[in-house]
């Protein structure tokens, strides 16, 4: 059957995935392997005096690497270059890399991991974001030499200023979120093999260039000397965006050192540990609204914790900052968004990227002004929905079609909204005291598909299509499946546009030596940007088979005869497409105005939960999640991406917290860190709703992201109405629910 | 320095008798990884992801919480060996059908928590599911697919339409 756009075509990875033939980084044993591991800072900040390999241990056979062994900069490049590949002097977080081991047997290389005492002169250090705002405030020295905010960001629109004295109902919030680990079900894991003159690495990630990338600086190679190859990824979350690189980096360190091939997987603990998190986040807000609902104004000002190193920081704050007036219209808004350097390991990338915090801000104040005004939450949202026509806070205009209100009348329809919400309340005047407490809530939001402003134009992504000769067409692309589906999706999108079943089209595994950067795997924009470029290079590749001869409306098996008689004679050959920005899309980075992104994916989500008036604990029982993708190219795929974004929601919301112990993650295991099993979700019912829109194929948005920004504040909306009090912090544990119960503490504002 | 004394172990797996050497300290998970089988994943080495789940002797079991030793003499199936099972083999066709798949790596402990349940109750309603697959943490699914893979698992063993059919 030829492939088509729409269809819920199955994996191709499938079933080597459940047969247990697929192969993933672990799986893996090169010949001559070595084991590497990490030696780490102890403590959250200081000088480093030195490090003591215990004398009475046999080092003879231990690959030992640190600083003075690599060959070019000591440094991760990513927006700055303050970030060290191990550390040589300065010690900024817990657990940053010092020193780097490597043996054959992974129990001796334990005992080795042992015998290295890490001698260093601490340095009083800043573990949050409170901490670091009030050492700003009371004119403390930074704990970074860019001082104590690494990126601000200010968004202006008229002049709120203006409006709040006159304003009839002002309302101001404070929330907090607290970090998130990413926790994909396989650890970060490469293996490196490198000499004087090259280095590769196959191993667990997301971005193959940006490993690349930070491989040349490190190593003083060109690109063309440094070849990356992604395994089969367990799961990333963008987890796998940033940090592969740094592990890369140590791999290749040892196996130059050691001259045979180096295997670095992290156990559990020491990826929780050691790797990236959601950034926590303090939002102060202010909004000013008329009697009637509708908003005046709005002040937000949203504060991220980056960490240790700037990282991916400003561009996560960016999107925070974009996404945190929400889908609603506002004649003068002011934004001020603060990333501050704090003394945790850096937190990083996760599914969402600062649009989950600014989402809760929102949403969160949102339904605070609804109680004020005694009205119901959708009213007041519906009262304030962007516009056909409308312009956001910066000032862009709302060109393409939406339909919010269309979008809200579905999710209130489909879960049945107005009637749970009265089943509850009158569920909750009768309840008895230990009967269980319901509630019902709503969020209202959106993520912006693709890179920020102009950040498509500088990545100026590339993707192929090569004949070979066998007449198989190969989709080569930089874009890594990591469980999301991105391989079926490129299939579908190229068996489309050729008009051919899914063996004539095979999607590559990335490899840098093969495939064309098509930029990073994140934001959103694989199917939509990079599914774009396949499907213009699928139309090259026909209108060549249409010169061979082939007619237009031929049939799957015809093209494929055809594919195989070109492949023959003249494969193997390629088709490549380069991205090309459309130029109505224009961006001012400097005054954080314009077009922020191309297009935008909406939603309306709706949770119910019950509350155990007994322990505290609070389960969802209901879920509809509605949103509006634009074409849905695969709804069997696009449903499992919202109903595991739904799930990770859950847990930011009700169960996963961080529990920081002198800037350490102090629960980095599963035992501990708790994430939603089964028993503890319920069905959640995902509905599309197809605006052509986006300038994906057939008018495809992204989607990957967009579940993690409403899920949180839908919850906590159904949370306050359980419990007749109102929540301002994630997550929230039975510890926090059970007093509020007891009418012990009343909801704050 | 000296190579700690390997123990030599007999046992069944996946239908053929086995004769392998290895540590005293070994895990059951170990043992199985070391002989190639690498669909048995380790994704926390405390039990608690259920990644590494296989059959020992017909019992679902964590295997990075088993001393090898514990294995001698017994019989072990692992995903390697779902094929042959009627029950496992129904249950990889169920996650195959209703998209139960994502990233993989919990998948073949998926599997095997799955097929165990449906040997023990071939019928089980939602509440079941949930309850036998909650030992196995899935990060990508929110376990709607799988759970559906199941039920269609089930439906099918008991001779219903195939999983690809029905709601």
């Amino acid at each position: 059957m030829p492939l088509r756009i729409g269809d819920p075509s199955p994996r191709p990875d499938a079933w080597a995935k459940l047969s247990g033939k697929a192969r993933y980084v672990d799986d893996l044993r090169p010949e001559g392997l070595l084991h590497g591991a990490t030696i780490r800072s102890p403590l959250p900040r200081g000088r480093l005096r030195g490090l003591r390999l215990d004398p009475a241990f046999a080092w003879s056979d231990v690959v030992v690497a640190g600083p003075a062994d690599i060959p070019g900069r000591n440094l991760i490049p990513l927006l700055d270059e303050d970030q060290p590949a191990l550390a040589a002097d300065l010690i900024n977080h817990a657990e940053e890399p010092l020193l780097l081991l490597a043996h054959a047997d992974p129990a001796t290389l334990e005992r080795a991991r042992r015998a290295v005492a890490v001698d260093l002169d601490p340095l009083p250090p800043l573990l949050d974001l409170r901490a670091a705002m009030a050492a700003a405030a009371a004119g403390e020295p930074a704990v970074h030499p860019r001082g104590a905010v690494l990126k601000e960001i200010a968004i202006a629109k008229g002049d709120p200023g203006a409006v709040w004295a006159d304003a009839p109902l002002l309302v101001e919030s404070e929330v907090e979120t607290g970090a998130q680990e990413q926790l994909y079900l396989e650890p970060q894991g490469m293996i490196a093999w490198a000499d004087a003159r090259s280095v590769t690495v196959i191993g667990s990630l997301q971005c193959p260039y940006y490993v690349q990338h930070g491989l040349c600086a490190v190593f003083g190679l060109p690109p063309e000397q440094v070849r990356v190859i992604q395994a089969v990824t367990g799961g990333g979350f963008g987890g796998k965006e940033e940090y592969p690189t740094l592990l890369a980096v140590h791999a290749a360190l040892l196996a130059r050192k050691a001259g045979c091939p180096v295997k670095m997987v992290y156990d559990r603990a020491e990826d929780m540990a050691a790797t990236t998190k959601r950034h926590p986040s303090l939002t102060r807000s202010r909004a000013a609204f008329d009697s009637d609902g509708r908003l005046l104004a709005l002040d937000v000002d949203f504060n991220l914790d980056a960490g240790a190193y700037t990282t991916l920081s400003p561009v996560v704050l960016s999107r925070g900052a974009l996404h945190a007036s929400g889908p609603y219209r506002c004649g003068h808004v002011r934004i001020r968004a603060r990333a501050w350097a704090t003394n945790t390991p850096p937190h990083g990338a996760f599914r969402g990227f600062g649009a989950p915090q600014s989402c809760f801000a929102i949403e969160r104040l949102m339904d605070l002004a609804a109680a004020r005004l005694g009205m119901d939450p959708a009213e007041l949202r519906r009262r304030n929905l962007l516009r056909r026509g409308d312009t956001t806070a910066t000032g862009q205009v709302m060109r393409e079609e939406i339909d919010l209100e269309g979008l809200l009348d579905m999710a209130l329809a489909e879960s049945g909204y107005a009637a749970r919400r009265a089943a509850c309340a009158a569920a909750n005047t009768a309840a008895g005291p230990e009967d269980p407490r319901r509630g019902v809530g709503l969020a209202v939001f959106m993520h912006g598909a693709g890179f920020t402003g102009s950040g498509e134009k500088r990545l100026a992504s590339r993707a192929a299509l090569e004949l070979g000769c066998d007449g198989v067409v190969r989709v080569l692309a930089a874009s890594t499946e990591i469980g999301q589906g991105a391989a079926t999706v490129f299939q579908q999108i190229v068996g489309q546009a050729l008009g051919v079943d899914a063996a004539c089209v095979l999607v590559e595994p990335p490899d840098t030596d093969r495939v064309p950067d098509s930029g990073p795997t994140v934001a959103s924009r694989t199917t939509m940007v990079v599914g774009h470029l396949l499907e213009g290079a699928a139309r090259s590749l026909r209108a060549a088979l249409s010169a061979d001869g082939l007619p237009a409306a031929a049939p799957a098996a015809d093209v494929a005869e055809a594919l195989a008689r070109r492949g023959a004679a003249r494969g193997p050959e390629r088709w490549s497409e380069a991205y090309a920005h459309p130029d109505w899309v224009v961006w001012d980075e400097e005054r954080y105005q314009g077009d922020a992104y191309p297009t935008f994916a909406w939603a309306a989500y709706v949770a119910q939960v019950a509350v155990d008036p007994l322990t505290g604990e609070a389960a969802v029982e209901d879920f509809t999640a509605v949103q509006d993708i634009g074409r849905v190219v695969n709804p069997a795929l696009a449903a499992g991406q919202v109903e595991g974004g739904v799930a990770q929601g859950i847990g930011y919301a009700l169960m996963e917290e961080v529990q920081w112990r002198e800037g350490r993650m102090a629960n980095n295991r599963l035992s501990t860190y708790i994430i939603p099993t089964a028993a503890d979700l319920p069905g959640i019912r995902a509905r599309f709703r197809e605006t052509p829109g986006g300038y994906g194929p057939e008018g495809a948005k992204g989607l990957g992201e967009l579940p993690l920004d409403g899920t949180a504040p839908a919850v906590l909306a159904a949370l306050d109405m359980a419990t007749g009090t109102r929540f301002r912090r994630l997550p929230v544990l039975p510890e926090e629910i059970l007093p509020r119960l007891a009418g012990g503490e009343p909801g704050d504002g | 320095m000296a190579e700690a004394p390997r123990i030599t172990l007999e046992l069944t797996v996946n239908g053929a008798p086995r004769r392998v050497a290895t540590l005293p300290g070994a895990r059951l998970l170990d043992l199985l990884r070391g002989m190639d089988l690498t669909g048995v994943k380790e994704g926390c080495g405390e039990g608690e992801c259920g990644a590494c789940a296989v059959l020992l002797d017909g019992r679902l079991v964590n295997s990075c919480l088993v001393p090898a030793a514990q294995a001698q003499g017994s019989t072990v199936l692992t995903i390697e060996g779902a094929a042959a099972d009627r029950e496992l083999a129904a249950a990889q066709r169920g996650l195959l059908d209703r998209a139960g798949v994502q990233c993989g790596i919990c998948t073949p402990g998926v599997v095997l928590a799955a097929g165990a349940l449906l040997k023990r109750i071939p019928d089980p309603d939602e509440e079941e599911i949930r309850g036998a697959l909650a030992g196995n943490l899935c990060r990508c699914t929110g376990y709607v697919g799988i759970v559906a893979g199941v039920r269609a698992a089930a439906r099918e063993l008991r001779g219903g339409p195939s999983a690809g059919g029905g709601a």
